[in-house]
């Protein structure tokens, strides 16, 4: 009667103006929301699309910096991308599995992730030319994940709050070690540093992008906020970001790409830096998979997926040839 | 008489634990019967029961197989990673 026992399951409710008001009370009063617990429709529904595309950029996500596990220059390197990228396939798991409990399932999930309808974080349509960009992915990619992760911990939906606890103690390592690698570039010759700015001028616009559109044109924000999915709007996720970043590339001597970025000691009240405009149409043109790589990501998705068809057939074939009538589940 | 074991959700938004087990015909009955057991003091506000013979375990015997080799993988670790000391908290 959880997770999979939903799948299919009749998950309508009754949505009269009582039955919201009382659901509403119930998320102000900070009591989480669980799996069997009747909710509106349009709350399923949001849930499905955000812990769904959030599973699909996890496993998206690791593509571009598989790309580099086989040539990273020294072992330490190798072992510590080989974890990252099996986390990042941990994560995948854990939010599908969260958003199983809303009563989709994995096939309808991985089949909207194949035919291109789902859609995953934009950020992984760019490239990783460079060894250089495998820091600036964990540095700032992660960073800007992790500002975005640490609210979702008390998200209102007690299975997706779960799940993105035991990401958030697991990405800990991800930022640091890309810190590290980027820090160690600029400790090193012209060309290395070179390399590491050269990284950080092109992931740094697509990772601001990252918190998504603006706060006036967010479709999605105002109802997130009410229901307690969302706790912070995309533009203050940004601003925390910019605040806590700029001071880390300016250490290890990094200039920041953008000509317009001053500190501002007013700045909603406390202090924190001005920014340039983030270009919109860059963003939009990439979410509508006119990226570099969308085209790349998704074959890359499909080959995996068929080339795996037989090892899940013949993992089955090899369950229902060894089934006794007492452990008979797989159907 | 069937053997089901019992997980209580201690409070909403925790999961749901694993607290002993208990014998009942059918599910239903074990759900009442937990309920009686495993919540007199207000331990939990939700119950899951699942057949016993349907929980598998790994082979207590294969622990060290299956569990030591995560002991030297310090690089899974926030603080394998040298950053400056100025940077605070990463």
């Amino acid at each position: 009667m959880y997770s999979q026992g939903l799948i299919g399951a009749d998950t309508q409710t009754h949505e009269t103006p009582e039955f919201l008001e009382a659901f509403q009370a119930k998320i102000d009063s900070e009591q989480k929301i669980e799996a069997n617990d009747p909710m509106p429709q349009a709350y399923r529904n949001t849930l499905i699309r955000m812990i769904s595309q959030h599973a699909h950029s996890e496993i998206v996500g690791m593509l571009p910096e598989g790309n580099w596990i086989t040539r990273a220059p020294t072992l330490r390197r190798k072992v510590a991308l080989l974890a990252k990228v099996q986390d990042e396939g941990g994560h995948g798991l854990y939010l599908y599995s969260a958003a199983e409990t809303l009563g989709v399932s994995r096939e309808q999930l991985t089949d909207e992730l194949l035919s291109g309808k789902a859609k995953y974080s934009s950020i992984f349509n760019y490239p990783t030319p460079t060894w250089a960009d495998i820091g600036a992915i964990g540095w700032l990619v992660d960073g800007a994940a992790i500002m975005n992760q640490v609210p979702l911990c008390r998200c209102s939906y007690g299975p997706y709050a779960r799940a993105m606890i035991r990401v958030c103690k697991e990405e800990s390592f991800h930022q640091r070690q890309g810190y590290e690698l980027i820090t160690s570039l600029m400790q090193g010759n012209d060309q290395q540093q070179a390399m590491a700015q050269d990284a950080l001028n092109r992931w740094w616009w697509p990772s601001l992008m990252m918190f998504g559109p603006s706060d006036t044109d967010s479709q999605h924000s105002d109802q997130s906020m009410a229901w307690k999915i969302k706790r912070f709007t995309n533009d203050e996720l940004r601003q925390k970001f910019v605040d806590a970043t700029v001071p880390q590339a300016e250490l290890i001597g990094l200039t920041l790409p953008d000509p317009d970025l001053r500190w501002n000691d007013t700045k909603n009240g406390e202090g924190g830096y001005d920014f340039g405009e983030i270009d919109w149409d860059e963003f939009w043109r990439v979410v509508k998979g006119h990226g570099m790589m969308n085209k790349d990501r998704l074959a890359a998705r499909r080959k995996a997926h068929a080339d795996g068809a037989w090892v899940r057939e013949a993992a089955l074939a090899h369950a229902a040839r060894h089934a006794t009538p007492d452990v008979a589940l797989a159907s | 008489m069937p053997l089901w074991e019992v997980f209580i959700r201690p409070r909403t938004g925790l999961n749901h634990k694993h607290v002993g087990s208990l014998h009942a015909a059918d599910a239903q009955m074990a759900v009442q019967a937990a309920r009686d057991v495993y919540t007199r003091r207000e331990e939990g506000n939700s119950i899951w029961v699942v057949r016993a013979e349907q929980i598998v375990a790994s082979d207590p015997d294969l622990a060290a197989e299956n569990f030591d080799p995560a002991g030297d993988k310090v690089y899974r670790h926030p603080s394998f990673y040298d950053i400056p000391d100025e940077v605070g908290h990463m």
